[in-house]
């Protein structure tokens, strides 16, 4: 795949000291910006991408040639208005799409780091976020958004830089990773291991993919972005090509089929070790380690939150965010929070789902308002 | 500010202080505290069930978390606000006990508003008609009310003495929304709402 053509990156080449004690001594990030900046610098929005997203969060996506993954929420006239902000988003760190991670050359062996590359964390991710926010020479956030893993993204920025922003939207997501999503995660990365294709991590030189295993860790995780009555409700007991029963052990029912997709069309844009570490991170995730616990960990008075949940998301379900809730509530920080009625899923958040849009157009009308942007 | 504030809405604002901190429970579309943080620089949280009203307090930068009185305020810690608000909703709990318990938990005080099912015209529709009463605050039929526990303004002082909840004062109105004065047999007459100062013993 050609994608180094289509990639923006800044070089930073002073080191960074990871969670986990080791360090990159140098790094890239890959980001996108859409809209323009205003004079004061006071319009910007991050946007914090999932476990399988990228920077190209609006648009078209150069490298997949798809619809971006956030396209039916960020844009000229949409919710998160390009016309009026200045959209930042950039690849994870661990990420495949040009941010540092795994595939990324190994400056000791001149090498793909494979897993010499260090595991990472959430806070980690948020750091090399700031260094790019620092870099275009914003001071205030007017908002940082995600859902999912991007939710735990902006939780982390609340946490850590909760001075350098002024509102948070976190979407279906929590403050920690539960032993559930630990346990679908595992099973993943137990796929991609269990690929005669990973050696070890160290197959970027063989000319083998590991792409079996990591097809298979995303039809484990897809189930999990959608509920029970949506597959219900889209596959049923439909058969994909015939009405009679094969006898067979091809692909048969609808929702094979679908999942099969799923798993094939991912394993073309994403690097099997990056899906190790990424989703590694997010099992790392629990802001109610840090000192004093989740009541401490928004110390910064003048954040603005909005949590968004659906009802139908059993991944993160609603009651996650409702913690986080309850221990922001005693602090003078602003919260508000809705709870969006769907079938969907978890998956909702990136859907065109007409009632988080306007809930979540109210929201951020209302805080342009309050900062006369 | 000219938005004029539902009379008894009116009342309550006027019992709040500059710069206290007041949860809305049942905000709607968030009048009372928009006017509460826009004039009395007043730290405002709503309560609110209804996601319409929801976007509408979030249109106006307030901060509201989605909830049902019922079951969401044993998420707020003790004393956390100085004055917690229930506006016209009491009546419409499932379990009030409950939710006057947790409003003078949460608030070193509560103010409460309800309509007055003493209220002579009410007695005289259904003593006269034998219907269901209905009027401007109660518009409801019987089979689609929302408001299934309805009381009198003594009902209330009754409730309140058994719960042991300290009445600080009463505000009794009229049909036209103005303060009305009466000893106790007439207030539970002639009142068309009541507003309760309540806080814990």
């Amino acid at each position: 795949m050609k994608k180094n053509k289509f990639i923006n990156k800044i070089h930073i080449s002073q080191p960074l000291v990871l969670d986990s004690g080791k360090m990159l001594k140098f790094y890239d990030i890959a980001f996108e910006t859409f809209g323009k900046l205003n004079k004061k610098k006071t319009n910007a929005i991050l946007v914090c991408h999932a476990l399988t997203g990228d920077q190209f969060c609006t648009g078209k996506n150069p490298i997949t040639k798809k619809k971006a993954w956030w396209n039916t929420l960020i844009g000229p006239g949409k919710v998160i208005d390009t016309n009026n902000f200045f959209v930042i988003c950039s690849n994870v760190l661990g990420g495949c799409m040009g941010t540092t991670g795994p595939e990324s050359i190994n400056p000791n062996t001149k090498k793909p780091f494979g897993l010499d590359f260090p595991v990472i964390t959430i806070n980690d991710m948020v750091k090399v976020q700031n260094k790019l926010v620092e870099s275009l020479g914003i001071e205030k956030l007017f908002s940082v958004i995600g859902g999912s893993m991007g939710g735990m993204q902006a939780l982390e920025w609340a946490s850590s830089f909760g001075n350098k922003i002024h509102s948070v939207i976190p979407i279906a997501t929590s403050y920690r990773h539960s032993a559930q999503n630990i346990a679908f995660h595992e099973i993943g990365r137990q796929a991609i291991m269990a690929d005669i294709n990973w050696h070890k991590g160290d197959y970027y030189k063989k000319k083998t993919n590991p792409k079996r295993g990591l097809a298979v860790a995303r039809m484990i995780a897809h189930i999990t972005y959608l509920s029970e009555s949506a597959l219900q409700r889209k596959f049923g007991r439909n058969l994909q090509n015939s009405e009679l029963f094969s006898f067979e052990f091809g692909t048969e029912f609808q929702i094979e089929s679908y999942l099969k997709h799923q798993g094939i069309s991912f394993v073309e844009r994403f690097d099997a070790n990056s899906y190790l570490y990424i989703t590694k991170a997010m099992d790392y995730f629990d802001l109610s380690l840090k000192g004093g616990g989740l009541t401490k960990a928004f110390m910064s008075k003048d954040l603005t939150f909005c949590f968004l949940t659906f009802s139908s998301d059993w991944l993160f379900p609603t009651s996650e965010s409702k913690t986080i809730i309850k221990f922001l509530n005693p602090s003078n920080t602003k919260v508000s929070f809705a709870e969006i009625l769907t079938d969907k899923g978890h998956d909702a958040f990136l859907l065109d789902e007409p009632n988080f849009h306007t809930t979540l157009r109210s929201f951020i009308n209302g805080q342009i308002n309050k900062l006369k942007l | 500010m000219t938005k004029i504030l539902r009379n008894d809405l009116q009342i309550i604002s006027s019992m709040i202080k500059q710069n206290e901190k007041v949860l809305d429970v049942g905000c709607g579309n968030g009048n009372l505290i928009e006017f509460l943080s826009k004039n009395k620089n007043v730290d405002c949280k709503g309560v609110e069930i209804e996601l319409s009203n929801m976007n509408i307090c979030l249109k106006k930068g307030l901060s509201v978390v989605q909830g049902d009185a019922n079951y969401d305020l044993n998420d707020f810690s003790d004393n956390s606000f100085s004055t917690v608000i229930l506006s016209q909703t009491i009546q419409a709990t499932i379990f009030p006990e409950r939710v006057i318990k947790n409003l003078i938990r949460i608030g070193k005080r509560a103010i409460i508003s309800f309509p007055n099912f003493g209220y002579w015209r009410i007695r005289k529709d259904f003593f006269f008609n034998g219907r269901m009463p209905k009027n401007d605050i109660l518009p409801f039929e019987w089979f689609n009310t929302p408001n299934i526990h309805l009381c009198s303004v003594d009902d209330f002082v009754k409730f309140c003495k058994k719960l042991k909840i300290t009445i600080n004062y009463q505000i009794l109105l009229n049909k036209d929304g103005k303060k009305v004065f009466f000893n106790k047999f007439m207030g539970n007459l002639l009142s068309y709402q009541a507003i309760f100062c309540v806080s814990k013993k």
